[in-house]
C-alpha cells in the first residue's frame, strides 16, 4: 500500500479510452462498477466535447460478483452495436474488473458473431502499466487488428506516389495536442509532404489500411504512437521520425531528419532554405534569444517537470536557446526513464525521476528558482512559494485547454513557448519589484459608502456566524445586514438578523 | 383537466442501471470539510484516486484531510499483510495530521479481495489509540450520496449513550456552550432554556453546511423545539448521544441506511417527515416534527407565503415549464416535489435508489401536490439506462433537463437546456432561507439562454437529424 492523494499519470482504462475515443465511430465499453465513467465528465468538461463520448459501462454489481458476469457484458455489446453502429468495439477492462478475472476474451469472442462491426479487447494490465503505456498499447492493438485484417482480404494500400507522412500520436485529452496537430499538417504542407493519416484523433479505422502508403511516421510525443510506429517499421520498413519539433532547434532538427529519411527513399529535397528563413523571420524565438529582454533572464534559475516529451524540450529550449539556468528537470515517466536522463542531462544540474508530488514540491522549495514549468500540481505549489509557473504538460485543468491557437509545437509553437517563459519571468520580476517598493499604491484607501466601519452593533454569535461566511461574499453580506438591520432601526445584529436579511434580500 | 381530477398514484419502474453517476467514495469531498478533525482515507486503486483527483479540482491543492492507501499488486494477492500495511499508513497519519478519528472507506477492490477491514479496524484502533470508523462506500453497491449514508450509518454507531458518570460527560461536552454563556448570569441561562417546550430530546441527522445548520436550529427553535445535537457535528469528538427514545430526523433523501441503523441499533424514533427542501418542503418538515412532538406550529402560514413572494420573479421564468431528471444523487423527488410546487410539470423523476419507506412522507406530499398543482404524476424510473432516457428527452421535447455532466455539454449542443446536477448537492438548499438559491440554480440555464434565444444558433452539431 502507498499513501498517496495525487497522481500525474492516469489509471491504464483512461489510456485505452482516450485512444478508443479519439477514433470516429469506435465505442468503447467498460467492464466496471457504478461511478468508474468519468472519463466522460473529463472529455466533456475539459475538451468542452459537443458530442456524447462514446463510452459506456457494463456494470459491475453486486450480482456480477456473486454470479458472474455471464451474458451481461455480451449483451451490452450487441445492444451497443444495434444502436449506435460502430465500427469497433473495444471493451476496456479496469482495475476492478482484472481482479474478478473473468474470461473478458470470451465475451469478446461471443459478441463478435453477433454484432455487427468489430469487438476488440483492450490488451492491458491494470496494476503494471499507467495510462500513457496503456494509450501507447492499445493504438498499437488497433493498428494491428486493421492491418492484419486487411491483409488477409488482400486490400492493402501501398506507398504513394509523392512524399507522404502519417502523424502519430494525437488523441483526446491530450495537451494542446488538436493545435499542434494542425500546426503539423502546416508544416509538412509546407515541406511539400501530403499528409497520409492522422491517427487516432478523427481518425476512421477503415482508413488504416492506407497507413502503409506513407514514406515515413513523424511520432511527436514520447508517449503515444512509438509502438504503433515501430509495429508499421517492421511489417513495412516504415521509417519513423520521432523527434518532438519543439523549440527552434529540435525542429530544425526534425525537418532535417525528415530530409534524410526522404532522401533516402529516392526524393531530392533540401529543406535548409526554409529552416533558415522560419527561423530568422518567421518564428520569433530566434529573434528573443537575441533581444534585450532575453538577455536579461541569463542565468535565471527554473526547473523543468513533466511528461517526457514536454519536459525535455522545455529544458533544452531553456538552456540552450534562452540560456537559462535549468536547476532539475524531472519527469514522472519512470517507465522511459533513461530515454528521458539521455536528452537532458547536458541541459540541467540534475535529473530527476519520480511520480511523488511531495518530493517534488521539496525539491522546488530546495531550489527556490525564479519560475517553475510544470504541470497544474507545480502550479499550486508555486502559488504556495510565490514562484510563477508555466504549465507545460498533463495533468491539466480546463484552463489548458484554450480555444484560441496554442500549439507547443512547429514555429508557431516557438513563438507560444516564448510567451510562456518570458510571462512568466517578468510576473516574477514585478512581483519582486511591488514587494521592494511596498505596492502599487501606498495611498489610504477611502473608505466607500456604507462599507467600513460602521456603527452597526454585532453581537457575538452574529460575528461567529458571519465569519463562517467565504470571505469573498462576507463583505456584501455584511453590508446587506448592516443596510437591512438600520431600515428596521434595530441595533444589534443577531444570527437571526443575519439569515433575516438574507431572506429579506431574496424579497 | 378532467385526467387529473382522477387522483393517480405514483408510478414506479425500474430500467437497466446504465446511468452515469459519481462514485460514492466522493462523499469524503464533503465529510472531511465538515468533521473538522476527521482523517478518510480511501483504500482503493489508482482508479479511485484518479476519479477523486479530478472530481474535487481544486480542493486537492488546499491540502485535504484525506488520503489514498492505493493498494498494489502485492496486496491484491496478499503477499503483503492488510493489517501491516494499514498500520503503517495510520501511524503515518496519526504522526502527520494527529486526527480524531480516521474513517476507512472501503472500495470495490476492498470488497472484491474481501479484505476484512470492520475486523481490522477494532484492533488497530485499540493499538494506535484513534478511532477508526469503517464505511464500504463503494461503486458495487452505492451511488454518489449514498456514500455519506454509509459513512453516518457507521459513526452513528459511535455516538456516546448515556454513560454512567453523566453528569461530568456532560459538563465536558456542554464544554463549549459553557463558553459560549461566559459571563452571562445563571438566571439569563435559564432563561435561554425557558425559550423551550419541554419535549423527547431531537437528533437531526444529515452533513449541511455549518451555515445551513444554524438556519434549521433557528427554525425549530422558534416553534420552542431543541435541537440536542446533529449527526455528524463539525469535530468527531462532539458527536451527540443517543439514547433509547430519542427522536431522530433525517435532513436529506438518501439517509435511508443511517435512519435504519438509529432505529435498530439505537432504538431511536424516526420521524418520517419531507425534507427540508422548498419553503413548502421546510413547513411540511416542521409542521410534522411539531407534530410528533406535540406542539402547536405558529406563524407558518405567513413565513411560507412570505418566502413564495420573494421567489415570484424566478417562478414566472419556469412556471409551466416541464424539467426531467436523468438522476444520479437521489435528490430528486424533493427537487422535483418542490419545482412542481413551483408551477412546472415533471414528467420523468430518474432516481439511482428509491427506498419508499424512509422517503414515505416525502412521496406522499409528492404525490399531494401533483393533484393539487393539477398535474400528472411523473414516472419514477429507479436504475434508469442513461440512453433510453435521451430518447424520450428528444421525444418529450423537455425545457430543462437536470443531469450529470457527461451529457450537459452535448444536450447544450443540441439546443436542450441543462442544469448540472451535482451543484445542487453542493449548494446550499435546505431550509425557508434557500429557497432562492435552488431557483437561482434552476433557472440560470433559462435566465442564460433567454438572452441568447435571438441569435439562431441554437442547435450546435453536424448531422443530427432526429433532434
Amino acid at each position: 500500500m502507498k499513501l498517496a492523494y495525487w497522481m500525474y499519470a492516469g489509471p491504464a482504462h483512461i489510456g485505452t479510452l482516450r485512444v478508443a475515443s479519439s477514433f470516429k465511430n469506435v465505442h468503447a465499453i467498460m467492464h466496471a462498477p457504478i461511478g468508474d465513467d468519468y472519463f466522460n465528465v473529463m472529455r466533456s468538461m475539459l475538451e468542452r466535447e459537443r458530442d456524447f463520448t462514446p463510452v459506456t459501462t457494463s456494470v459491475v454489481d453486486r450480482h456480477v460478483l456473486a454470479r458472474g458476469s455471464q451474458e451481461r457484458v455480451v449483451d451490452n455489446i450487441t445492444r451497443k452495436d444495434r444502436e449506435e453502429q460502430p465500427d469497433l468495439i473495444v471493451l476496456t477492462p479496469t482495475c476492478t474488473s482484472s481482479i474478478l478475472q473473468e474470461d473478458l476474451e470470451n465475451f469478446v469472442n461471443r459478441a463478435q458473431l453477433d454484432a455487427k462491426g468489430d469487438v476488440m479487447l483492450a490488451d492491458v494490465n491494470h496494476y503494471r502499466v499507467n495510462e500513457l503505456q496503456a494509450a501507447d498499447r492499445t493504438l498499437d492493438q488497433i493498428v494491428q487488428l486493421y492491418i492484419n485484417k486487411a491483409r488477409k482480404k488482400g486490400d492493402l494500400e501501398t506507398k504513394s506516389e509523392k512524399p507522404s507522412v502519417n502523424i502519430i500520436g494525437m488523441s483526446t485529452l491530450g495537451f494542446h495536442n488538436q493545435h499542434d496537430c494542425t500546426e503539423l499538417k502546416r508544416l509538412m504542407a509546407d515541406l511539400g509532404i501530403e499528409v497520409n493519416e492522422v491517427i487516432p484523433e478523427g481518425a476512421s479505422v477503415h482508413n488504416l489500411k492506407r497507413l502503409p502508403r506513407a514514406w515515413f511516421n513523424l511520432v511527436p510525443y514520447r508517449e503515444l504512437g512509438m509502438m504503433a510506429a515501430s509495429y508499421l517499421e517492421q511489417e513495412f520498413g516504415i521509417p519513423c521520425v520521432d523527434i518532438t519539433p519543439m523549440g527552434v532547434v529540435e525542429t530544425a532538427r526534425c525537418i532535417r531528419k525528415i530530409q534524410q529519411v526522404l532522401n533516402a527513399q529516392g526524393a531530392d529535397v533540401n529543406y535548409e532554405d526554409f529552416i533558415d528563413q522560419q527561423t530568422r523571420f518567421v518564428s520569433q524565438a530566434a529573434w528573443f534569444s537575441r533581444s534585450i529582454d532575453c538577455q536579461n533572464l541569463t542565468g535565471k534559475k527554473a526547473v523543468v517537470f513533466g511528461d517526457n516529451t514536454h519536459a525535455a524540450a522545455m529544458t533544452k529550449i531553456l538552456a540552450r536557446e534562452m540560456g537559462i539556468h535549468v536547476v532539475w528537470a524531472g519527469t514522472y515517466c519512470k517507465h522511459d526513464a533513461d530515454w528521458f536522463r539521455e536528452q537532458v542531462s547536458e541541459y540541467c544540474d540534475e535529473v530527476i525521476v519520480t511520480d511523488d508530488h511531495g518530493a517534488i514540491g521539496d525539491a522546488i522549495a530546495k531550489a527556490e528558482p525564479s519560475a517553475i514549468f510544470g504541470t497544474q500540481m507545480e502550479r499550486h505549489v508555486g502559488k504556495r512559494l510565490d514562484i510563477p509557473c508555466g504549465v507545460i504538460a498533463a495533468p491539466i485543468h480546463v484552463q489548458n485547454f484554450p480555444i484560441g491557437y496554442k500549439p507547443f509545437l512547429g514555429y508557431e509553437g516557438t513563438n507560444q513557448c516564448v510567451d510562456l517563459v518570458y510571462n512568466s519571468f517578468t510576473l516574477g520580476m514585478e512581483d519582486h519589484l511591488l514587494e521592494i517598493f511596498g505596492g502599487h499604491d501606498t495611498k489610504e484607501v477611502i473608505t466607500k459608502g456604507i462599507s467600513a466601519d460602521s456603527d452597526m452593533g454585532w453581537t457575538k454569535e452574529g460575528q461567529a456566524e458571519l465569519n463562517k461566511i467565504p470571505g469573498f461574499v462576507r463583505g456584501k453580506v455584511k453590508r446587506n445586514t448592516e443596510k437591512f438591520a438600520r431600515d428596521r432601526g434595530i441595533e444589534k445584529i443577531t444570527v437571526e438578523v443575519l439569515y433575516a436579511a438574507k431572506e429579506a434580500v431574496g424579497a | 383537466m378532467t385526467a387529473t381530477t382522477e387522483p393517480q398514484a405514483l408510478n414506479f419502474e425500474c430500467e437497466t442501471g446504465n446511468y452515469h453517476t459519481f462514485c460514492p467514495i466522493s462523499c469524503v469531498a464533503w465529510l472531511y470539510q465538515k468533521i473538522e478533525d476527521s482523517f478518510f482515507l480511501v483504500i482503493g486503486t489508482k482508479t479511485c484516486g484518479y476519479f477523486l483527483q479530478n472530481a474535487m479540482g481544486v480542493m486537492i491543492f488546499a491540502e485535504p484531510r484525506y488520503a489514498m492507501a492505493e493498494l498494489e499488486e502485492g496486496d491484491i494477492s496478499a503477499q503483503l499483510n492488510d493489517y501491516n500495511e494499514l498500520k503503517r499508513l495510520c501511524l503515518q497519519i496519526k504522526r502527520d495530521r494527529n486526527p480524531s478519528v480516521i474513517v476507512w472507506i472501503g472500495t470495490c477492490t476492498t470488497e472484491i479481495i474481501k479484505m476484512d477491514l470492520e475486523g481490522l479496524a477494532p484492533k488497530l484502533e485499540a493499538e494506535i489509540g484513534i478511532p477508526i470508523v469503517t464505511a464500504r462506500a463503494n461503486g458495487l453497491d452505492y451511488a454518489f450520496t449514498q456514500g455519506e449514508d454509509t459513512v453516518l450509518a457507521a459513526m452513528a454507531a459511535k455516538c456516546p449513550d448515556k454513560a454512567p458518570v453523566v453528569e461530568a460527560q456532560k459538563q465536558e461536552r456542554n464544554a463549549i456552550s459553557q463558553l459560549l454563556n461566559f459571563g452571562k448570569k445563571k438566571e439569563e441561562v435559564a432563561a435561554e432554556e425557558s425559550e423551550y417546550v419541554n419535549h423527547q430530546p431531537l437528533v437531526l441527522f444529515g452533513s449541511l453546511p455549518d451555515p445551513v445548520v444554524t438556519q434549521l436550529t433557528l427554525e425549530l427553535k422558534k416553534q420552542g423545539i431543541k435541537v440536542s445535537g446533529w449527526l455528524p457535528s463539525k469535530r468527531y469528538t462532539e458527536l451527540p448521544v443517543l439514547e433509547e427514545g430519542y427522536y431522530v430526523s433525517g435532513m436529506n433523501p438518501f439517509l435511508s441506511r443511517t435512519a435504519s441503523t438509529l432505529m435498530r441499533r439505537r432504538k431511536c424514533k424516526l420521524i418520517g417527515a419531507p425534507f427540508p427542501i422548498g419553503p413548502d418542503g421546510t413547513r411540511a418538515w416542521i409542521e410534522k416534527i411539531c407534530s410528533v412532538l406535540g406542539i402547536e406550529p405558529k406563524g407558518l402560514d405567513e413565513r411560507e407565503a412570505q418566502i413564495w413572494a420573494g421567489l415570484e420573479d424566478y417562478l414566472q421564468l419556469i412556471r409551466g415549464k416541464s424539467v426531467f431528471f436523468m438522476g444520479d444523487n437521489l435528490l430528486e423527488i424533493s427537487l422535483a416535489r418542490f419545482l412542481i410546487r413551483c408551477g412546472m410539470t415533471c414528467p420523468e423523476i430518474g432516481i439511482p435508489y428509491m427506498d419508499k419507506r424512509y422517503q414515505a412522507a416525502e412521496l406522499a406530499l409528492l404525490e399531494k401536490t401533483c393533484h393539487e398543482m393539477g398535474v400528472p404524476t411523473p414516472r419514477i424510473v429507479e436504475k434508469p439506462d442513461n440512453y433510453n432516457q435521451l430518447q424520450r428527452i428528444y421525444e418529450q421535447n423537455i425545457d430543462l433537463v437536470i443531469t450529470g455532466m457527461a451529457h450537459a455539454n452535448p444536450l447544450e449542443a443540441r439546443g436542450i437546456n441543462t442544469k448540472w446536477s451535482v451543484e445542487f448537492t453542493f449548494a446550499q438548499i435546505h431550509g425557508f432561507g434557500n429557497a432562492r438559491d435552488i431557483l437561482e440554480l434552476v433557472t440560470r440555464p433559462l435566465r442564460r439562454n433567454n438572452s441568447l434565444k435571438d441569435l439562431g444558433w441554437g442547435n450546435l452539431v453536424k448531422n443530427e437529424a432526429k433532434v
